[in-house]
Order: C-alpha cells, then structure tokens, then sequence
C-alpha cells in the first residue's frame, strides 16, 4: 500500500505534465488556427488552376511537354509530406502506415519532407533519394525546392512515376493521409488538395475540336504553367498537412490534458481515504491507549 | 448586353469575382480586350493593371505575374497578386519599389534576382494604376 507521501508526490508530477500538456495545447490551438487559415484560402487558387487544366490540357493537340510524358513505370518515387516533431496523436503513424500499405517490396525511391519521414524511412531501411524540411509557415520557395527535385528526378528518368502522400486537412478533428499522382501531368491536374475540388475528368484519348487559342503559343505557355502548377500544388499540400499537423497535435494534447486531469481527480480521492483511514487508526490507538492507561 | 464573369484568384484570396461588361489586360504580347463571347483562350499575364468595365462604372486592379483562361463566359485569372486600386498605398509601393531596386542591384542569386524582380513588377504596377488615377 502507497503511502500518503507516495500519492502526494504523483499527484504533483501529474500536474506538471498537465500543465505541460495544457500549454503545449494552447500552442498549437494558436498555431492551428493560423494554418488552417493558410491551407483554406490557397483552395480557390488551386481549384481555378485545376479547372484550367483539365479545360486547356484535352485542347492540346500539337504539342507535348516532358513533364506529360507517359512512360512505362517501372521506378516509382514518393514524396512523403510529415510533421518534423511528435506529440500529435496518430498523423505521422497513419501516414507510415499508408507507405507501407502502398510499398510492399520497398520498390519506391523516397524524398521526404519534414523530419519525422525521413527518420522513418531511414529506419525502415528504405531508399531516400532527398530530404526537405518546411517551416511553421511553408514558403513557396520550400515548396518549389521540394517540386523542382521531383520534376529533376522525372525528367532524369530516374522515376517514372511520382506520388505524393501527406495528411490532407478535412476539419479539426478529422485528417485523412492521401496519396495523390503528381508526375506525369496528364494524369495529375486534376486532385489539388481542395477537399471539395471538382475532379476535372481528362479523357487521356482524342483531342477536343473547338479551338483554343493559345497565346502566344502552347509550348510557352504550358512551359510556364505546368512548372507552376505543380510546385503551387506542392505548396498547397504543405499548407494542408501543417494544419493537419498542428489540429491533430492539438486535439491529441487535448486528450492529455483531459486525461492527465481525471487522474489528478482519481488520486486526490485516494490520498484522501487514505488519509482519512490513516487518522481513524491514531484515534482508534489513542482511544485504546487511553483505555489502558484507566 | 452579355456579360462575361470575370474571376481574380490569388494563393491568398479570391480578390474579384463578378460579371463585368470588358475586361482589359495586358498579356505576353501587349494589351487586350476581353468582350463576352470572346473565343477560348489561354495566354500568360504580366504584372500590371486590369481595368474592368461594368455598366458605367470602370474598375482598375493592379496585378502580378500569372495566368488568364478566357472561355466564352468566363475570364479565370490566377496571378501571385492583385489588388484593387483603392486599396493601394503609393507610399509603400514606392518604397517596395526602392526596397527591390536596391536588391537587384546588389548581387545575387537567379532564384532571389527572380523574387526581387517580381517585387520590382508588384510594386510598379501599383504605381501605375494609382498615378493614373489622378
């Protein structure tokens, strides 16, 4: 049986957790606030930008990108978008979950953005062709660094095929790891992070008749909005998965703090019958004592 | 009269979105003038200013590097800014503008000459707009 003094000093040590746990709740309540923000007003912007593209890439008739290639797959690569620390409940473990689920035989070449992937894939003995990190507030300049590589490593033939995974946000408790096609383009465009984004249908056959003008022709301007598009969708799933990142940590550091707090409750109420035990024995031995004295 | 809907998107906010009766904007090769029932088209947007003309009223944005896509009702336009020419502050354009001279200037690497100079573009076609104004 626990002393008085035992329970005493749990109960203290439980507090400082709590209060540790509520602080860092605080934290990232502030923070989540301000990148759910982020990831909310890049949407529009994504979903007009893929409405272009599905609207000019069936139009596109004379010319083809390198970036619209269609090869043969037979090396695949994964951008893996995590959090850098821990202490947010299950996202990073629900997106490692997702890679093993879709790398069975450790076929992927990995580039990796934010600490917490690379670490894993270091740890599982996978290949890491990169690694990014990405600030509180993701940059563009992040984020084209992140898809100009990706690009690099398509046109280098050194990856025939790129997928992204991150944790896309769907609301404050809710975030879901999403793999999403990034190279080639044909078959990308259409899923932006947008949760509601529309999913523009590109019939990969036949070209659309109506004319569509490009101005000043299709190689310049597919030159310049293709490169954008991609490294403005890297953006945008850096934005999503630091709201992910930070609602989950908040939700989980909620839990925390709940929990740590009916503990408090749960001790406090034995060191009080224990306590209270403790003094019906001295008075039962002072009573007896008395007894025998008279 | 027809009208055609007439969006400005930026990664930070949808910034204009109505149906207006021409839109003017300047694209890689020079100034053009979108009336409804345009023929579709794709071109690329340099920074500078949008004028939009709607009834009798006539709108000025100044706007950044981007994208236009004209459709026959719609003119989609994703640029990295714009801004509408009663929310400019000739003040701060100008010292943006001697801020990101002064950047060019020094020397430095193709990726920040590339944001400098998008600084530089930001910041003159804001300028335009708001002396036009006068």
């Amino acid at each position: 049986m626990p002393s008085t003094r035992d329970i005493r000093r749990r109960i203290k040590s439980v507090k400082n957790t709590a209060q540790i746990t509520k602080a860092m709740q605080m934290v990232a309540a502030a923070k989540m606030r301000k990148a759910q923000q982020a990831a909310l007003v890049g949407r529009p912007y994504a979903d007009l930008m893929n409405a272009i593209l599905a609207e000019a890439g069936p139009r596109i008739a004379s010319f083809k990108h390198p970036l619209m290639e269609i090869r043969e797959v037979k090396k695949r690569a994964l951008i893996v978008v995590s959090s850098d620390r821990g202490l947010c409940g299950g996202l990073n473990s629900n997106l490692f979950r997702e890679v093993v689920k879709l790398d069975k035989g450790s076929t992927y070449v990995y580039v990796t953005a934010g600490r917490k992937a690379s670490q894993f894939v270091a740890r599982t003995k996978r290949q890491l062709a990169a690694e990014f990190t990405y600030k509180d507030a993701p940059s563009f300049a992040e984020a084209r660094a992140i898809s100009k590589f990706a690009q690099d490593l398509f046109l280098k033939g050194e990856a025939d095929a790129v997928d992204i995974l991150f944790t896309q946000f769907v609301s404050t408790l809710v975030q879901q790891p999403k793999t999403i096609p990034f190279l080639p383009v044909g078959k990308i465009s259409a899923v932006t992070a947008g949760v509601n984004a529309p999913q523009p249908e590109l019939p990969s056959s036949g070209v659309r008749t109506d004319s569509f003008e490009f101005e000043p022709d299709e190689k310049s301007v597919l030159s310049e909005l293709l490169p954008h598009s991609l490294n403005f969708q890297v953006h945008q799933i850096l934005l999503e998965a630091k709201a992910s990142e930070h609602s989950s940590r908040m939700v989980a550091m909620k839990n925390a703090t709940d929990n740590a707090k009916q503990l408090i409750k749960d001790l406090t109420l034995e060191y009080n019958k224990l306590r209270q035990s403790n003094i019906t024995k001295e008075l039962l031995e002072i009573a007896s004592a008395q007894m025998a004295v008279g | 009269m027809a009208t055609i809907k007439l969006e400005i998107v930026t990664p930070e906010a949808k910034t204009y979105s109505d149906d207006v009766d021409m839109v003017t904007l300047s694209g890689t090769e020079g100034e053009m003038g979108i009336l409804p029932q345009h023929m579709p088209l794709m071109t690329q947007l340099v920074a500078g200013e949008i004028i939009a003309k709607k009834g009798l009223e006539t709108i000025f944005l100044a706007v950044g590097d981007g994208f236009v896509q004209v459709t026959g009702e719609r003119v989609a336009i994703l640029t990295d800014m714009a801004i509408l020419a009663e929310n400019i502050d000739e003040a701060k354009a100008e010292e943006a503008r001697q801020r990101a001279e002064a950047r060019l200037a020094e020397k430095i690497t193709e990726e920040e000459a590339a944001s400098a100079g998008a600084a530089l573009a930001h910041s003159l076609a804001q300028l335009k707009v708001k002396r036009r104004q006068r």
